[in-house]
């Protein structure tokens, strides 16, 4: 992304040509490459494989505390999105870049679908309506509820985990994708769900990056996206419900956002429930919290079947240490 | 760098019937806010009709093999 982009984005949440984009995407160097304006540079991955060629354009300073006031809304460097700001280099490479080649995944490479493999799929699968599902976690009951609520109302589910860099206490990467094989393979209908793996890093920016989540997988094809409580949240920056009503602010996204309440068990409901259908209150509530999970799971403690399908607790207790330290 | 601008001209009542409309509701600082989010609407829907995929009839062949050799298909 060159200045005048970076420029429109922190500033208008839209690329200088009206398209909306509300994350900087950066490519940041320790110092100026040795070129002239014009000049195509090979970017290598960092196994050293050939990845992208970028036509140079020259480079930039950004102003970190700009970036993070304005993307983040915060200036905290306890927001693990904003202590990544400040600890980059800030001189950034302008310049149109040309992917080379299909990149090599890595892991979970039979799980990573491109943006033109799954539009061919949900065309032959007969999907004229697809819901995306963006998650970093995990499923317990109430993403269940909340994926299979939004499939009642479209062709198909796309369940896309994010793999890559994430904070301490998160699951990891293989734990997730045991999880969710294990629900699928137990409690979906094979011909309604697909699941594909996203490699991605985590910004943590709340409602702006939930505009993104909705950008990537309407490249993917899906015609709607869950948007839930506290969507790319991390602590207390962002109001609970603030990334559904930045997509106010889009009415030129090309994907229609699914906002849903949060869902859980209620003792006094006997059942599933949201904060939209169920009177009661927090204390009734099924509901743990990261720490008491991770607390659980270290001792091999499953959790009730209310909060957690058995098989997917069996899968991330598979694992000796499913979270990242 | 900040967002060009540029005028076009709407008939007077209307703009004064958005005035009357934004007053009401919350959102829109002013009748161009307005107008822009208007046509950013109508304008998008569009491109969306407009947009071929991005791929040809061989890549959906190659595509389908992959698919089908990962179990997709």
């Amino acid at each position: 992304m060159g200045e005048s982009d970076y420029g429109c984005v922190i500033d208008q949440m839209r690329l200088s040509d009206d398209v909306p984009w509300t994350l900087p995407v950066l490519l940041q160097v320790e110092e100026g490459p040795d070129a002239k304006d014009g000049d195509e540079l090979l970017l290598r991955s960092e196994e050293g494989a050939p990845a992208a060629v970028i036509g140079y354009e020259g480079t930039f300073r950004i102003d970190k505390k700009e970036y993070a006031s304005k993307v983040f809304g915060t200036e905290d460097q306890a927001h693990p999105g904003v202590a990544k700001v400040y600890s980059s280099t800030g001189l950034a490479v302008s310049g149109r870049l040309k992917v080379v080649g299909r990149q090599d995944p890595g892991t979970y490479a039979e799980y990573t679908l491109s943006p033109k493999e799954t539009r061919v799929l949900f065309a032959e699968k007969g999907w004229q309506t697809v819901v995306a599902f963006q998650t970093r976690n995990a499923p317990h009951i109430n993403h269940e509820y909340l994926q299979k609520s939004a499939l009642a109302l479209v062709d198909g589910l796309f369940v896309n985990p994010v793999l890559g860099k994430k904070k301490p206490g998160d699951f990891k990467d293989e734990v997730i994708v045991d999880a969710y094989k294990a629900l699928i393979g137990q409690y979906y209908p094979r011909n309604s769900v697909v699941m594909s793996v996203l490699h991605y890093e985590m910004q943590y920016a709340g409602p702006k990056e939930a505009i993104m989540h909705a950008i990537m997988r309407k490249n993917f094809g899906c015609t709607h996206i869950i948007i839930g409580r506290d969507h790319a949240g991390v602590g207390n920056y962002y109001r609970p419900y603030a990334a559904q009503e930045i997509f106010g602010e889009f009415p030129d996204l090309g994907i229609a956002p699914m906002f849903f309440r949060e869902f859980y068990y209620c003792t006094k409901c006997a059942g599933i429930a949201s904060e939209k259908t169920c009177p009661h209150g927090e204390e009734d509530r099924l509901n743990f919290s990261g720490t008491k999970l991770r607390k659980m799971f270290g001792e091999g403690e499953v959790p009730p079947k209310e909060f957690m399908r058995p098989e997917v607790a069996q899968a991330i207790l598979a694992h000796r240490q499913p979270f990242v330290e | 760098m900040p967002t060009k601008y540029t005028t076009v001209s709407i008939p007077q009542p209307l703009h004064a019937k958005i005035e009357k409309l934004i007053a009401k509701k919350r959102g829109f600082k002013s009748v161009s806010d307005y107008v822009t989010y208007v046509l950013r609407e109508v304008v998008a829907m569009h491109e969306t009709k407009e947009v071929p995929e991005p791929f040809t009839s061989t890549d959906v062949e190659e595509i389908k093999q992959r698919l089908k050799a990962l179990g997709y298909l």
